[in-house]
């Protein structure tokens, strides 16, 4: 971490109190504060159309966790595991191939990983939906081949093809988790390349001159050595991805509804804000509780360089 | 450290890496090169080239609440980085120069809003900008935008401040005792010692902010009103049941935008910046 300088606050109270004032109170007034009435909301109930009556009651968690909910809940999490695995096993040779490359390919190679990351999160998935619908252009490109090999056949007096059916690549899960994976593969490839760059090359070369193969290498000795930046890896892409709004939103169909998106409903349509205020906190917890997971997976090493 | 001779390590030559590298790219590049290359076609189904026209483009620019929406939007994230690169300066400071009781507080505090998820903090902000402190309606622009500005600053200020924290640990300190040595007070070697070296960490964290800030979707989503709206929020409100070649120019317009803001974020904040805005 940065080098500080560790000065005692009382050395000059004054510069210390006019730094420490202005952050520290916007930190509390527009963040904390926020949090702790939504937290105190989700212990209470709605009283006619607009009052909220915070009377420390478990409801709301109690209908938190009741099938239906449970069940998106446990979605999320399914969806938000299967692209953070598929990220990793993406993102892992990319990783590779970008570490070992020439210094001036390398910055180029993190460049056009970065690049899309930069433009808006609306509009990448919006680019989604134009490729994927059926009028999309996937199943433009398919009509065409599909075309082009009904005139061969006909050409050589085959079997004629029946029509071309569009598939359906847009509002269903397939679609969010390619969504999803689409949107975070990014912050999976930078951990993994940061902690990938550290590694010593010299026990690579080592594994692999005493013999052991490039698959084994890598299971053996890198992946290992690696793990700090695979959990932060892992944390970067599950948790935006547990708590992922627009892809399902726009992506998703009728089932494949995560857990942001009941919240929505909770605080818009539905206008039932305790029990929205509670799902939110769980939601909180869990995110909290794999934060805390990682730290005690990865304790020191991030730390050694 | 680069290797002069391919060897064993060399992955990228590798024809399967190779391979899965272009996949890759196509993978994140067709959706948005479609996407840009469509908003030039000139043919409302939009799925065959029926030749280039700028008239998307043009209905985009005649389109008034598209135009408000992204002059608010432009508006939100002026005022908003601006404040952000404030209080964002000010913690870099605090929390690198001091030691103090509750640090570790602070900074977890500081943590929250990389940590909380974006949906979590819109409610929390919707919840707290309509019950607690209601944003008095109806007033002038660009007063309206408050809660949204608010909102913003809210979640890029300790972005801003870990970039210029990055900055300020290169910062030789004998500058700074040189200074004091001279004769100059403690506020006058913080403008005229410190300020300066900052100045990269400040315009980079600044363009990360002003970024933050034109990208948001979700929590504007949740703090933005009927007459508030910022240019993503209308966006949404465009896509949400169709693809019009419309939608493909506007959005062309603010990837150019975003991506060149970033560009320059980047290469002005060069080395020991990066570090500091790549999630770890």
């Amino acid at each position: 971490m940065a080098e500080t300088v560790n000065e005692s606050w009382k050395k000059s109270p004054g510069m210390f109190a006019s730094l420490l004032a202005p952050p520290t109170l916007f930190l509390f007034a527009f963040l904390l504060a926020p949090l702790f009435v939504v937290w105190t909301y989700s212990f209470g109930h709605n009283e006619g159309l607009t009052e909220i009556t915070v009377d420390g009651t478990f409801a709301n968690y109690a209908h938190a966790l009741n099938p239906l909910y449970l069940s998106i809940l446990i979605k999320s999490f399914a969806f938000a595991a299967f692209t953070t695995f598929i990220c990793l096993a993406a993102g892992f040779p990319i990783a590779l191939a970008i570490t070992f490359a020439k210094a001036k390919t390398k910055s180029w190679l993190l460049l056009l990983i970065m690049l899309p990351f930069w433009t808006n999160l609306l509009i990448r998935t919006y680019a989604l939906m134009a490729l994927l619908r059926t009028q999309g252009y996937v199943n433009g490109f398919l009509h065409i081949v599909w075309n082009g090999i009904a005139g061969v056949l006909h050409l050589v007096h085959g079997p004629a093809l029946p029509a071309f059916q569009p598939l359906d690549l847009l509002y269903n899960n397939f679609a969010v988790v390619l969504g999803l994976v689409y949107v975070q593969l990014p912050f999976m490839v930078l951990p993994l390349y940061s902690a990938l760059d550290r590694l010593d090359r010299s026990l690579l070369e080592a594994s692999l001159d005493l013999g052991a193969g490039h698959l084994r290498t890598m299971v053996q000795v890198v992946l290992p050595l690696a793990m700090p930046g695979v959990a932060s890896g892992i944390l970067v892409t599950l948790i935006p991805s547990v708590g992922a709004f627009l892809t399902p939103d726009l992506l998703g169909g009728v089932d494949s509804q995560m857990i942001a998106n009941v919240i929505e409903r909770q605080f818009k349509a539905a206008n039932d804000w305790p029990f929205g205020a509670a799902i939110s906190f769980l939601l909180m917890y869990v995110t909290f509780v794999a934060i805390a997971l990682q730290s005690v997976f990865a304790p020191k090493k991030e730390a050694r360089s | 450290m680069s290797r002069s001779r391919p060897g064993p390590l060399d992955y990228l030559a590798r024809w399967p890496l190779r391979a899965w590298m272009v996949a890759t790219t196509v993978f994140l590049y067709s959706p948005l090169l479609t996407l840009m290359v469509f908003s030039f076609n000139n043919s409302r189904r939009n799925i065959v080239w029926r030749g280039f026209t700028l008239d998307y483009y043009a209905q985009v620019l005649g389109d008034d609440s598209l135009i408000q929406a992204f002059i608010n939007s432009l508006t939100i994230a002026l005022i908003s980085t601006l404040f952000s690169v404030l209080l964002g300066a000010a913690t870099a400071l605090l929390l690198w120069r001091f030691r103090f009781p509750f640090k570790a507080g602070l900074e977890g505090g500081l943590a929250l809003p990389i940590v909380v998820p974006e949906i979590c903090m819109g409610v929390a902000l919707l919840v707290f900008f309509t019950k607690v402190l209601p944003w008095p309606t109806n007033m002038v622009w660009p007063f309206n935008l408050g809660v949204i500005i608010i909102a913003h600053i809210s979640f890029s200020f300790s972005f801003v401040a870990s970039v210029v924290r990055a900055r300020l640990a290169s910062f030789n300190r004998e500058q700074e005792e040189a200074a004091r040595d001279l004769g100059a007070s403690e506020w006058r070697t913080l403008i005229d010692v410190i300020l300066p070296h900052m100045r990269p960490g400040l315009v980079a964290g600044g363009l990360l902010a002003f970024t933050l800030s034109l990208d948001d979707f979700v929590i504007t989503f949740f703090t933005s009103g009927p007459d508030t709206t910022t240019f993503p929020v209308k966006v949404y409100s465009m896509i949400r049941f169709s693809v019009t070649p419309e939608v493909n120019a506007a959005s062309t317009l603010l990837i150019v935008i975003t991506v060149a803001l970033t560009a320059i974020a980047l290469r002005l904040q060069g080395s020991d910046g990066a570090a500091a805005t790549a999630p770890h």
